[in-house]
Parts: C-alpha cells; sequence; structure tokens
C-alpha cells in the first residue's frame, strides 16, 4: 500500500474510473444491440485519390437513401417500409484511405468495438482481397459494395461476405460486344491502362473478348502508366502515332480527367475511337471537355444510362440527389445504392423467418445467399461464388453533349443482361472469355 | 525519323516539367544543405493556389483578358513562396540546421504530413478544374506531331528559370555570395554575411520553384489531393542523377530522364516505370556523386 495520499487517491479513482468505464461499456453494448436499431459500418474513400470520383459520392448516395429509408414510405415497395424491418438504421462512416493493413483494424474496430450489426464497404480491390478472411473469422457479416476483382469468390470462398455488385469482367464484355454490334471500325486497337491489377486486367479482358468477337481486330501498344501519374503527354503521342481504331482505357479519377483534358486538345479522340470502360464518373466534372462520340461505360446499368433506362425507384433517388448535391449521381452512388437495398431485402427477408427478431449474422448470410432485388440500376441476382457475388445488367453508351440544356447526354445506349456479360456460376470469368462466352443469355 | 522526333519532343517537354519541379529541390539542398521532402506539398500547394488564382480571375471578369490568367498562375506561387517560405524556414528549419541530416529529413517529413493535410483543410478534396490556360494558346502542328502549344511554354519557361538561376548564382554579387555560403558557411560568416538572410532567400526562391511547378502543371490535370507524391520521387531521381546541389545537373538530368521515358514509351512500354530507375543506377554506377557534383574532401 503507497503511503502517498495522493497516489491512494489516484490508484482510487483510476480504480473507479475503470469500472465507470466498464459499465458505460455495458450499457453501450446493449444500446448498439438494441432491437429497434440496425448499425452499418461503411467504409469508403473520403480522402485520397478515390474520395472524389467513388467513396464521396457513394456516401452521399448512402446517406440520402438511408434518410429516405428511416423515413419510410419515400421509396416504392418494396422498400416503402420504416428502416429495414421497423429498425432504424444507424450508419457509421469510415475512411477507407490507408490501405489494407488499416482496413483490416479498421474492421476489426467496427465488428469488436463499435459492435455494428453490419459492415458494408470497399472500393479497393485490394481491400476486399483483405477484409474477408478477417470477416469469416470474426463470423460478422459484410457486404462489399464497389471494388472489381473477380479474385474475391473466384480464387476464394467465405461464408460471411457477399459482394453486392458485379466484378469487372463484365465492363469488357460489354464493351468489345458494343463494338461488334455497333459496326465500329476496330482493325487495331491499342490500350492505356494504370499499372496495376485494376488497369491490367480490364486490358487483358478486353483483349480476350476482342479476340472471340472480331478476331481480325489485332491489339497494339499497351501503356500501363503509373497510378496518379497525371501526365500523359508521352503515352497520348504514343497512341496518336499508333494509329489505332480504337483506343482502350479503364482510367478513372483524377487520372482520367487529366487523361481527357490533355488528349482532348491534341486530337485523339479526332484520330481514334475512345472507349472508357468505367468512365461515366468524370463526366460531371468535365462536362463538356469530355469530346462527343466517346464510349463510355459505367460499371453497371448507373449513372447516365440508369436515367435513360428509369424505373420509378431510380427517379425517385435521381430527383433526390441532383436536389441535394446540385449533380447527377454516377455510378459510386447505384452501388452504394443496390448494396444498401440489398441488405436492407436480406434483413427483412431474415426478419420473416425467424419471427420478426433482429436478425444474426448467420441468418442474415443464410437469406443474402442467392438472393435477388430490384435496385436504380436494374435486378441484382447473387448467383456467383455459389450466391455470395452478385451479377447485373450493363449498360455502354456513347457521348454526346447536348447544347440545348447544357448537360451531357449518352446516345446509343446499348443494354445487356446480366447473363449475357457475366460468366455462370463455377468458371472463372476470364476462362469463359476464352471459351468463347458459353451459355451466355444475351436475349 | 517520324519516331525519333516525337521521342525528343516529348522527352524536352517532360523534361522541361522535370527540371521545373526539380530545381527547387536541388537549390535548397546546394545552398541549406537540407534534403526537403516537403517538396512534394508545396508543388502541390502551388497547384492549388494557382487554381484558386485562375478561377478568381476568370470570375472576376478575366474572360476579357484570358491570358492573364498565366499571370495569375505565377502570382499564385509567388504567393505561396512568400507565406510558406519565411514561415518554414524562419519557424522551424532553422532551429534544426546543427542536427543530423537524418533529423531535418524527418522534420520535412513531417512537414510534408501536415502540409498534405493543411490542403484539404483548406480546398477539400474535390479536384479543382483550371484548364482554360491549357488550350489558350492553341495547338502547334510539326509535321506530323501534332501539339498543345502550352507544353512548349513549359519549355521556354523552363530555359527561363535555368537562365536566371544560373546568371543570378554566377553572374551577380549576391548570388556569388549565395555560393560562398554553399563553399564554406563559418567563413563566409566570419567575412561578414548574413547566412541567416541567405538561408531565407534560397529557401523562398526554392518553394517558389516548386510551387511554380505546380501551378505550371495544374491546367494539366485535376488538381486533387496527394498530387505532390509521386512529384517527390520523380523530383529525386532528377537531382541524384545531375548531382544533389547542381543546377547544370538537375537540368540534364531532368532532359535524360526525359527522353529516356519517352524513348520507353514509345519503343518498349514496359520498361516505363523502370526505365527512369534504370537510368539512375547507370549513373550512379559510374558518378556515385552525380553526373554535376565534385567530390568533396571530407571536413574534419
Amino acid at each position: 500500500m503507497s503511503k502517498n495520499p495522493w497516489r491512494r487517491f489516484a490508484g482510487k479513482a483510476g480504480s473507479g474510473l475503470i469500472a465507470a468505464a466498464a459499465m458505460l461499456g455495458i450499457a453501450g453494448i446493449g444500446a448498439s444491440k438494441a432491437e429497434d436499431t440496425f448499425k452499418i459500418g461503411v467504409v469508403t474513400f473520403l480522402s485520397g485519390g478515390a474520395a472524389e470520383s467513388f467513396g464521396v459520392p457513394a456516401w452521399n448516395g448512402g446517406k440520402l437513401l438511408i434518410d429516405m429509408l428511416n423515413k419510410g414510405g419515400v421509396l416504392p415497395a418494396p422498400y416503402d417500409k420504416k428502416g429495414f424491418g421497423g429498425m432504424m438504421i444507424d450508419a457509421i462512416p469510415v475512411d477507407e484511405a490507408g490501405g489494407a493493413t488499416k482496413q483490416v483494424q479498421e474492421f476489426r474496430n467496427l465488428v469488436q468495438r463499435e459492435k455494428v450489426d453490419t459492415v458494408l464497404g470497399y472500393v479497393s480491390s485490394g481491400d476486399c482481397l483483405a477484409i474477408p478472411p478477417v470477416a469469416d473469422e470474426l463470423k460478422a457479416f459484410t457486404i462489399l459494395y464497389d471494388c472489381g476483382t473477380p479474385r474475391v469468390f473466384e480464387e476464394g470462398s467465405y461464408e460471411y461476405v457477399f459482394r453486392t455488385a458485379a466484378h469487372a469482367a463484365m465492363d469488357n464484355i460489354s464493351l468489345a460486344k458494343y463494338m461488334k454490334s455497333r459496326g465500329i471500325k476496330v482493325e487495331t486497337f491499342a490500350g492505356i491502362n494504370q499499372d496495376y491489377a485494376w488497369g491490367q486486367d480490364s486490358w487483358a479482358d478486353f483483349v480476350a473478348s476482342m479476340s472471340n468477337l472480331s478476331p481480325d481486330a489485332k491489339a497494339g501498344t499497351a501503356l500501363f502508366p503509373k497510378i496518379f501519374a497525371g501526365q500523359y503527354g508521352t503515352e497520348i503521342s504514343a497512341l496518336i502515332r499508333e494509329r489505332a481504331d480504337v483506343v482502350h482505357s479503364s482510367l478513372w479519377g483524377g487520372d482520367l480527367q487529366a487523361f481527357v483534358l490533355q488528349a482532348g486538345p491534341r486530337g485523339l479522340f479526332e484520330r481514334s475511337q475512345v472507349a472508357f470502360a468505367a468512365g461515366d464518373h468524370v463526366i460531371p466534372q468535365l462536362g463538356n471537355k469530355m469530346p462527343d462520340g466517346t464510349i463510355i461505360g459505367a460499371r453497371g446499368m448507373n449513372g447516365l444510362a440508369a436515367k435513360a433506362h428509369a424505373t420509378e425507384l431510380t427517379n425517385i433517388l435521381w430527383e433526390a440527389y441532383e436536389k441535394e448535391y446540385g449533380t447527377f449521381p454516377v455510378q459510386a452512388p447505384f452501388r452504394m445504392w443496390q448494396g444498401i437495398l440489398g441488405l436492407k431485402s436480406a434483413v427483412e427477408k431474415a426478419m420473416e423467418a425467424n419471427g420478426g427478431k433482429k436478425p444474426s449474422d448467420e441468418e442474415l448470410a443464410a437469406a443474402m445467399k442467392g438472393l435477388e432485388w430490384e435496385a436504380p440500376s436494374g435486378k441484382i441476382q447473387m448467383v456467383l461464388g455459389d450466391g455470395h457475388q452478385a451479377i447485373q445488367p450493363n449498360a455502354i453508351g456513347t457521348t454526346k453533349w447536348d447544347t440545348a440544356t447544357n448537360k451531357m447526354t449518352l446516345i446509343d445506349i446499348e443494354y445487356y443482361a446480366a447473363e449475357c456479360v457475366n460468366p455462370p456460376n463455377g468458371i472463372k470469368a476470364v476462362d469463359w472469355i476464352k471459351a468463347g462466352f458459353p451459355g451466355a443469355k444475351c436475349d | 525519323m517520324e519516331l525519333l522526333a516525337y521521342i525528343l519532343v516529348d522527352g524536352l517537354i517532360y523534361g522541361a516539367w522535370l527540371f521545373i519541379v526539380s530545381v527547387g529541390l536541388t537549390l535548397v539542398f546546394g545552398v541549406l544543405n537540407i534534403l526537403n521532402l516537403a517538396h512534394g506539398s508545396l508543388y502541390a500547394i502551388g497547384a492549388y493556389a494557382a487554381a484558386s488564382a485562375v478561377g478568381a480571375y476568370f470570375a472576376l471578369g478575366g474572360d476579357a483578358f484570358p491570358l492573364g490568367s498565366y499571370v495569375a498562375m505565377i502570382g499564385g506561387a509567388a504567393i505561396v513562396a512568400l507565406v510558406l517560405g519565411p514561415l518554414l524556414e524562419r519557424g522551424l528549419l532553422r532551429h534544426f540546421y546543427d542536427r543530423d541530416h537524418v533529423i531535418i529529413v524527418l522534420v520535412t517529413y513531417g512537414v510534408f504530413l501536415i502540409l498534405e493535410d493543411v490542403m484539404k483543410l483548406i480546398w477539400g478534396v474535390t479536384p479543382l478544374f483550371v484548364s482554360e490556360p491549357y488550350s489558350l494558346l492553341g495547338n502547334v502542328e510539326l509535321g506530323p506531331l501534332y501539339y498543345v502549344a502550352y507544353d512548349f511554354l513549359v519549355i521556354a519557361v523552363a530555359i527561363l528559370v535555368g537562365l536566371v538561376v544560373w546568371f543570378t548564382l554566377n553572374r551577380t554579387r549576391r548570388g556569388k555570395v549565395v555560393l560562398a555560403v554553399i563553399h564554406d558557411r563559418e567563413m563566409s560568416q566570419t567575412m561578414g554575411v548574413n547566412v541567416d538572410r541567405v538561408f531565407m532567400v534560397s529557401f523562398v526562391a526554392g518553394v517558389f520553384l516548386a510551387a511554380l511547378g505546380g501551378a505550371l502543371t495544374a491546367p494539366m490535370i485535376s488538381v486533387s489531393p496527394g498530387i505532390g507524391v509521386n512529384v517527390i520521387i520523380i523530383a529525386f531521381a532528377v537531382v541524384i542523377i545531375g548531382g544533389l546541389g547542381s543546377i547544370e545537373g538537375a537540368a540534364i538530368g531532368a532532359v535524360f530522364v526525359g527522353i529516356a521515358r519517352a524513348a520507353s514509351v514509345h519503343l518498349l512500354p514496359e520498361a516505363e516505370l523502370f526505365i527512369i530507375y534504370l537510368v539512375m543506377a547507370g549513373v550512379l554506377v559510374f558518378r556515385p556523386e552525380g553526373l554535376f557534383q565534385k567530390t568533396q574532401a571530407r571536413k574534419i
């Protein structure tokens, strides 16, 4: 026992604080597991290179939808019920910046400290590969809402993890189909894609799809500048010199914006047909600096392509988003919306099965497996990865600036059924492309 | 022939840009003996300041005289230098001049991290676009080659910057005072040179050159958080090739790297990322101190 009275006081005070903290902790757990609230940890880029293009618009869309759901009766059936099966939705946003190691720690914090009911997140493919083993270890129901790498469920199998957006293979399969169906002259094609998995895979998928659908087309220069390079003058010269009929690119965010700003004045878009596999998200920023006649994908029937094919659900969300943020929703909020609506569908399905109680992680996983639901981006079906990986319809269009409204529009939009541009369950996307798309349902 | 012309022009354009972003780094090292890792952030702040200045210029009716946007860009870079230069040098770095090199590198790395967040606090994460100055000068056709005239403006600015820095250092009295400080700080001090002022002015000049690099780049890109990270890496490669502290070295190193990279993109695109470091490794094998730095006897 210390003879110092201050030390004794500090010791008692410390013990008291620990006790109080423990009680608050217990109270906190009780509150977070309350039956009337469903807590979601929403992980997306709120800073860094992918924030402006993907993370921030997605979170903006997510907030908007969660507010609508909590209010209840705003969206058409089956999304007219309040919250998730009557439970208010409480979302905790977490910044995805910082790399996979940091995200694994953040994931553990969300599950173990914040006691969230679901983690819904991840734009980066690296994070999407790092999180699932931890989610299964913690038995934590988790939704990957955005990332594109097919490897998550083609190379792994997870009980508690689901991806509610199609993987990236369909983007480039659809582009190749668009070239063929629109009769675009492609004797030669070149590419500029970032030098990491996303860019390399996109180019490989496009080359394989073209060799199947347009076997006479020859692949030329393939450029792989570093991600966030910013300077593309030399690459643009190489593409101009190549004089390829088509230039393919999966650049995104600031890199895509810089490429368009630098390539536009140099006439690349007049010399070659340029096709951006996931380019819709830079249209709000670039406006009419995105040249007319550019072929654009949106990683699903998202953005302008969704508006052209709109349902009541799409229109409500579209108008609310435009009103709130002063710009139209691009692909990122659409993927967030389909993730949240899929989660709502799974929660309510699980509650129907368990008599209306808040579902456990196991009940959520059972409900989500093989689920189908309607989203603003079309019907989402959890078909691949034994019911853990979504397929969805896709759309490709061509840009045209509307001088009357001073807005970018998409013309010549072609829509592709989910089963037309996604492989069947059990076949890897790359093998499916190489085999000539066996079993594709395109009518 | 056409290919050679492409490689040469592309290499010179990229080399000119590289020189502008790296000359400030080598100047600060040469005079202050500081390896400034915050150089990339200063470049990024220059880009943001220029974007804001150009945006304000056009918002205030600059459409009537769009060429004035170039003055706004340079003005933005100058403001960055005049505010951040003295603040960082007098407020922070001077307290570490007597410390080990590693400590100063860590301090400037800390400044880099702080400035990255300061940029987000001031400008947010939404990118800024000021592409008007990029297309103002029209295009240039050189036979089959087709370029934006702004690219040649960057070359002209790089040549001007190189000449001004060289002339100031070698042909003016103040420049010779700076050279004296570089040669022997203590001796200069005993001869009555105000070394503190030389340090501050040189650091402000280094900050201005970093910010100018960012300002000139702003119209070509979307100015967003993180754009300075890659720049510091490539700028280091250039000044190491040229010899740390050598202005001529930075110029030759930038042109070397620019042409090597252009040749790689046109002839062997797979090696694009690797080629810069191959050039650096090749130079260091034969000249470990870089192309233009003289071997110096160590003082004991």
